[in-house]
């Protein structure tokens, strides 16, 4: 022993230590990567020694290297090996090494709970500080179940440096185990009082985090946190405080009002700009709430004032914060904000972007139907400056967003809208043309007053294609062609000059746009000639008619061509139907009407929800696969490129004629019924009859055709905003008159209309300029009304929200578990009262909302456990619906199994009876290894079909872990499924056999799997998984082995058996019985009995020998067990007594 | 706070410490994704972004980035102030610390960190109980190993 310490010390000195890796890393920049493997394949070596030393310096190193982004998951067991190491230099690495690596699907983690308890209780504080910060970096479910106690002790420990480290740690155990939270809250409570400063502020910590989640529940302790923060000083704290009760206040308006003060007197007096910030947002949410209920005593003018001094700060943070604040108060009041919108525009100029888009998103808050047009002309005067494409973008989709929020709301001249749309199309290089376009497709479809004026605008737009076309690799701008044309298309009756529109859309260069633009051009030269024809009906004149025709029938040739599937169709279609009217022409047939009928009708907006909105009819499973899953390559060159919603609803309605036709024709019978009603107009406000005559009046004449490449804009919507002034002053005016006429009493405010101060006009007085009618979108028309739609059902804080006050049940306290020998001996009195029934509610509210979610899915399968084989339990409940049954059997000893079938199979009915299955493993089950061969365990599993579908392509496969691994023919991968080599008519049932290898069998092992397979129903067939867990218990690797007494006898006397006892209480079974229940379970078998005592043996597949001495006497059995492996030993105890325990 | 990266004008990560159990992939997604957009930024800029449904507070030390990430709710210029104080703490235990420091000692490093901070959250506000603590820890490493050789 000794000469091996030197030899590793000596061994040591020539490993590389971290400082040697480190260096060497940085003197090989170049080859890097072939350096880092050398050295891990050293690590490797390293690893496989015994010298503890050698292994922490190597899991030091590892770690180092994972901060480099290295793989060293593979080396999670070794960390484990470093953490259990009794001497701190190297726990310390481990843990280090552990918190950084593991998270909740490390396998191992399963194996670190005695060695994490061992610490938590050790005598050394360093030791426990150590075990307590990993904890807190790879905490899982079941370590916080399994530690919640343990835990809890310490937060009563006498060192205060373990009681805030225990304190802490708590917050992350409530979230991973939310069960924990309601037994340890009474003495989280406690240490809001403790002595030590530190402790304290913990609590508060933790108490804070809690009560932000769900504030309901700490309502009660308000009058205990408003005295520590009137009297506490420390910073920390109170930010924290003050968080708190910024959650609580919105549940109890009364205490925003006494909040009020305090929070006051510390904005005044404190000098942390930490602090002040907090109570600044405090103050601003209470505010908020008090809004909500009409009893807010005054808007916060200290904030604004105290954000103003931020905002005006040279520090960038503070500027940014403070324009963080400011959007928050604005929700609220409006009204104070708004005065300050000198300071946001200065904003605007600020050399920091993150600022600048700071308040761009105040203005949009800030904007009225007042202000709306020199905010946004400010903003046009950015955009012209700004460098920089990104943050000319944003500014491009704020103003988009100012103008369009809230349906339009603030706009009242959408003339100026619509130049200013066509202005922002000079923009080189933006990425938003779409954004611009639908927005011009928007105000067009949905304000029917302003289709002319659009028309005319985008006619103009269309003219200047080689402008659009030729401004370089940015193609995005010319989506705006895609409006522009189908505008004009789809409301060709505006058009001064069709024919010349139509030349427009057919030029050459037409065919260098994208694919999806030149279909719409061609579709909308259809429409265009259709509109040209029926516009010269009945005249006399024919030439305009046959020239059109032939022009069309001159340009088409080009988009025939096309590579663009969809262009090429629709010209060649369209190129047809135009010589068969040329035909009919020269034959002087009139053809306008049947032509136009072609395009007859009205194209609504749908809104974007609607589809959601639809119903789910029953028997449709929209999840489900209509046909095999095409190959991944195929689909990818047909995606449309379209960003609008019309044409993505185009492109994808053969798909849904194939999912659903009946589904379709209800829906389109739905929408007719709708237009029958005819909901879709609504005015936007009573006063805005007045003055529709504005279109006409505004002289359009203006904007300069002749100069090609010169898009017109910018003069008009300045034009516009003096138009709009003038309106308004005039119609003030008016008002101003009538009312003097009316002689009414209420006191008129002068409008004296300058631009700027127009101040004390109220928001109502301005009317639009003419009348617009926003048109609504469609719904269908049996919408579910849920307004649900963004609600989380997967919010972790939510199983925090617990009832605090309420007394604990018994069933709530804290599992205090005993699971492994160590324990067993220390405390036996916990025997046998092995619970895990806090569990229990959890799994079910889970199990339950599951199944909620699942409703429409056809539960198909279940699982369960006969023949005291192995055991898999599935996650999923059936409701005898369609079933499967799985059995699973053990290759090994099959005339014993027969002889217990019976009683297995009972077991089995039992659960099919309930029809559900727990997701814990049920406990008599077991499984035994294979004789032969010391690692391996066959597993035979019974498929049975108990639905009336035909199942097949059954493919098995279990989640491997570090210890267990399914065998699979050489060639796949670790993660790749086996083909269950038979197909399942219904009702029939059949076996496959896996083979698993097992390295260790001293600790029982739980395997994740899932059973993937499809269904065959009469005409459709789905694909459908099954999630199962086996468990590979200890016991079920021990093998029934006869002993003679005078062999156990000896065995017994050998000093290489460690010992350990455990006491079953109150087993009212026969002792026969009992003894038959262990041997039949657990695979023992009898080498003696006398009376109520009786010498047990059996044998593990790996040579392992296991003797039990069984006496029984009152109710109360103990055993008295010896084995060569002690934790293999513990193991097969427990397993014992939970059999006991549940029988 | 959710995690703290530390990393190197040249984008190299010097520390790493997750309070949210993320699997490797994303832990380095988000880590490449981060100090992209940390490093675009102009130094005249402000601390703060956000990123995702976080903010992320950073604050340039020398040759070194400080960031972390925090929730929607939390206060930016305390996470600042946290960073800070970190700083402090390990210039007081190196004495005036430099990047170097903390590659060749990054373990310390972390010991540092996790004695200031737990779970995420500010445990101990006294930056002399912290140091006292890890030399405490470093003693007892010491005595245990000359012993050991």
């Amino acid at each position: 022993m000794a000469l091996k310490m030197v030899k590793g010390s000596i061994d040591r000195i020539f490993d590389k230590n971290l400082q040697d890796l480190v260096r060497g890393v940085r003197s090989h920049r170049e080859d890097e990567a072939k350096y880092i493997s050398s050295c891990i394949d050293e690590i490797k070596q390293e690893l496989k020694q015994d010298n503890i030393a050698v292994k922490a310096n190597a899991v030091c190193k590892l770690t180092y290297l994972q901060m480099l982004g290295y793989d060293i998951s593979w080396a999670a067991f070794n960390i484990v090996e470093v953490m259990s190491s009794s001497k701190f230099t190297y726990k310390r690495i481990g843990y280090l090494a552990a918190s950084q690596c593991f998270h909740d699907g490390t396998d191992v983690i399963m194996l670190t709970t005695n060695q994490i308890r061992k610490d938590l209780s050790s005598p050394n504080q360093y030791d426990t500080g150590v075990a307590l910060t990993g904890l807190s970096c790879f905490v899982t479910p079941d370590l916080a179940r399994d530690l919640a106690n343990d835990i809890m002790t310490l937060m009563s420990h006498t060192k205060p440096y373990i009681r805030k480290k225990a304190v802490l740690i708590m917050y992350k155990v409530f979230l991973k185990y939310p069960e924990s939270l309601r037994p340890a809250f009474p003495r989280l409570k406690e240490k809001l009082d403790d002595p030590d400063p530190g402790v304290q502020s913990a609590a508060v910590n933790v108490i804070c985090e809690l009560a932000r989640r769900n504030p309901r529940n700490y309502l009660s302790l308000a009058p205990l946190f408003f005295k520590l923060m009137t009297s506490s000083t420390n910073n920390w704290v109170l930010i924290k405080i003050i968080k708190l009760f910024g959650a609580l206040t919105p549940l109890e308006p009364r205490l925003g009002k006494k909040l009020i003060e305090p929070l006051t007197n510390l904005i005044h007096s404190t000098s942390a700009m930490s602090l002040l910030y907090e109570c600044v947002n405090t103050v601003i949410a209470d505010c908020c709430v008090c809004v909500k209920t009409d009893t807010c005593p005054r808007p916060p003018q200290l904030c604004v004032q105290k954000l103003r001094i931020l905002i005006e700060d040279s520090d960038q943070n503070l500027k940014y914060l403070g324009l963080l604040a400011m959007s928050k108060i604005l929700k609220t009041h409006p009204k104070s904000v708004q005065s300050h919108k000198d300071l946001v525009l200065q904003c605007l100029d600020d050399k920091d972007e993150s600022i600048r888009l700071r308040a761009l998103d105040l203005l949009y808050g800030m904007v009225s139907k007042k202000n709306l047009m020199e905010i946004v002309k400010k903003l046009m005067v950015h955009v012209d400056k700004a460098e920089g494409t990104t943050y000319r973008d944003e500014l491009l989709t704020k103003i988009i967003d100012i103008c369009s929020q809230s349906n339009y709301q603030y706009i009242t001249n959408f003339e100026w809208y619509i130049s200013i749309l066509v202005e922002l199309t000079r923009l080189e290089g933006t990425r938003h043309g779409h954004l611009i376009a639908s927005q011009m497709l928007d105000v067009a479809v949905r304000v029917k007053a302003i289709r002319g004026f659009a028309v005319v605008q985008m006619a103009t737009l269309l003219d200047n294609t080689t402008l659009l076309a030729g401004s370089g690799q940015h193609k995005s701008i010319c989506e705006v062609l895609y409006a522009a044309a189908w505008i004009c298309g789809e409301f060709s009756e505006h058009l001064e000059d069709p024919v010349h529109t139509l030349e427009a859309m057919l030029r050459p260069k037409v065919a260098t746009l994208p694919g999806h633009i030149q279909a719409i051009y061609i579709q909308n030269a259809a429409k265009l000639f259709a509109a040209v024809l029926n516009g010269q009906q009945g005249t006399p004149d024919c030439q305009t008619m046959q020239e059109s025709s032939q022009l069309l029938i001159d340009r088409l040739p080009l988009f025939v061509q096309s590579a663009d599937l969809e262009v090429q169709e629709r010209a060649s279609c369209i190129l047809q139907l135009v010589k068969f009217i040329q035909k009919l022409q020269h034959k002087e047939v009139e053809v306008g009407e049947e032509v136009t009928a072609l395009f007859a009708g009205e194209l609504n907006p749908v809104a974007p929800k609607a589809q959601k909105k639809v119903p789910v009819p029953d028997g449709l499973d929209l999840d489900a696969w209509i046909n095999e899953p095409p190959s991944e390559s195929e689909s990818e060159d047909e995606k449309p490129v379209a960003v609008f919603a019309e044409e993505e609803l185009r492109h994808a309605r053969p798909h849904h004629t194939e999912v659903d036709e009946k589904e379709l024709a209800r829906r389109r019978e739905a929408r007719k019924q709708e237009q029958a009603n005819n909901p879709f107009y609504i005015k936007a406000s009573p006063t805005s009859q007045k003055d529709s005559t504005g279109v006409e009046h505004i002289p359009v004449v203006q904007i300069d055709l002749s100069v090609p490449l010169k898009v017109p804009g910018m003069s008009t919507s300045d034009k516009y905003l003096k138009l709009e002034e003038e309106r308004r002053q005039r119609e003030r005016k008016e008002r101003g008159k009538k009312e003097k006429k009316k002689k009414k009493k209420r006191e008129k405010r002068s409008g004296m209309g300058r631009r700027h101060d127009s101040g004390p006009e109220s928001e109502e007085d301005i009317a639009p300029a003419h009348m617009v009618d926003i048109v609504t979108e469609e719904m269908p028309e049996n919408a579910l009304s849920s307004d649900d739609d963004e609600k989380d059902p997967n919010d972790p804080y939510r199983a925090l929200d617990v009832d605090l006050d309420k007394p604990l049940a018994d069933s709530e306290k804290l599992p205090v578990r005993a699971h492994r020998p160590t324990n067993i001996l220390k405390s036996p009195a916990d025997d046998g009262e092995v619970q895990e029934v806090p569990k229990e509610p959890k799994k079910k509210s889970k199990k339950e909302k599951r199944d909620k979610e699942e409703e429409r899915k056809v539960r198909l399968l279940w699982l369960r456990c006969p023949n005291g084989e192995i055991q898999c339990t599935c996650t999923k409940s059936s409701k005898h619906k369609k079933k499967k049954q799985k059995k699973d059997k053990e290759k090994e000893e099959k005339k014993r199994k027969k002889q217990h079938g019976h009683s297995g199979d009972r077991e089995g009915e039992e659960s099919v009876q309930n029809g559900t299955l727990e997701e814990e493993p049920l406990p008599v089950c077991d499984i035994q290894g294979n004789l032969q061969n010391g690692s391996q365990v066959v597993v035979s599993i019974i498929f049975e079909n108990k639905s009336t579908s035909f199942l097949k392509s059954m493919e098995f496969n279990v989640l491997d872990s570090l210890n267990s691994k399914l065998q699979r023919p050489e060639g796949s991968g670790p993660h790749d499924g086996l083909t269950v080599p038979f197909q399942l008519p219904p009702g029939v049932s059949n076996e496959a056999r896996f083979i698993f290898s097992v390295q260790s069998i001293v600790m029982p092992q739980r395997l994740k799997g899932t059973l993937t397979f499809i269904v065959k129903a009469d005409d459709s067939s789905t694909h459908e998984k099954l999630d199962f867990k086996l468990h590979f218990t200890c016991s079920s690797y021990l093998i029934t082995t006869p002993c003679y007494s005078d062999t156990f006898a000896k065995l017994l006397e050998s000093a290489d058996l460690k010992g350990t006892s455990v006491r079953l209480q109150e087993v009212s079974l026969p002792f026969h019985h009992l003894l038959a229940k262990i041997c039949f379970h657990h695979h023992f078998s009898v080498v003696e009995r006398i009376d109520s005592c009786a010498s047990l043996y059996s044998r593990s597949i790996q040579g392992h020998h296991v003797c039990l001495l069984v006496k029984y006497a009152h109710q109360t059995v103990t055993i008295d067990a010896k084995c060569d492996e002690s934790s293999l030993l513990g193991n097969v105890l427990e397993e014992i007594k939970k059999t006991f325990s549940q029988s | 706070m959710q995690f703290m990266l530390l990393f190197s004008r040249q984008g190299k990560l010097r520390l790493q410490k997750w309070y949210v159990p993320l699997s490797d992939k994303e832990k380095k997604k988000i880590t490449r994704e981060l100090v992209q957009t940390v490093l675009a930024r102009k130094p005249k800029m402000c601390s703060f972004l956000e990123w995702r449904d976080l903010k992320i507070v950073y604050k340039r030390y020398a040759s070194l980035y400080f960031c972390c990430a925090i929730e929607d709710q939390d206060n930016e210029l305390i996470t600042l102030e946290i960073i800070h104080r970190y700083v402090e703490l390990l210039d007081k235990y190196f004495g005036s610390v430099c990047e170097l420091d903390i590659i060749f000692n990054f373990e310390k490093a972390y010991f540092i960190l996790d004695e200031f901070l737990l779970g995420g959250e500010a445990q101990e506000t006294s930056k002399k109980n912290v140091l006292k603590a890890i030399e405490q820890a470093d003693l007892l490493q010491e005595v245990r190993h000359n012993y050991f050789l």
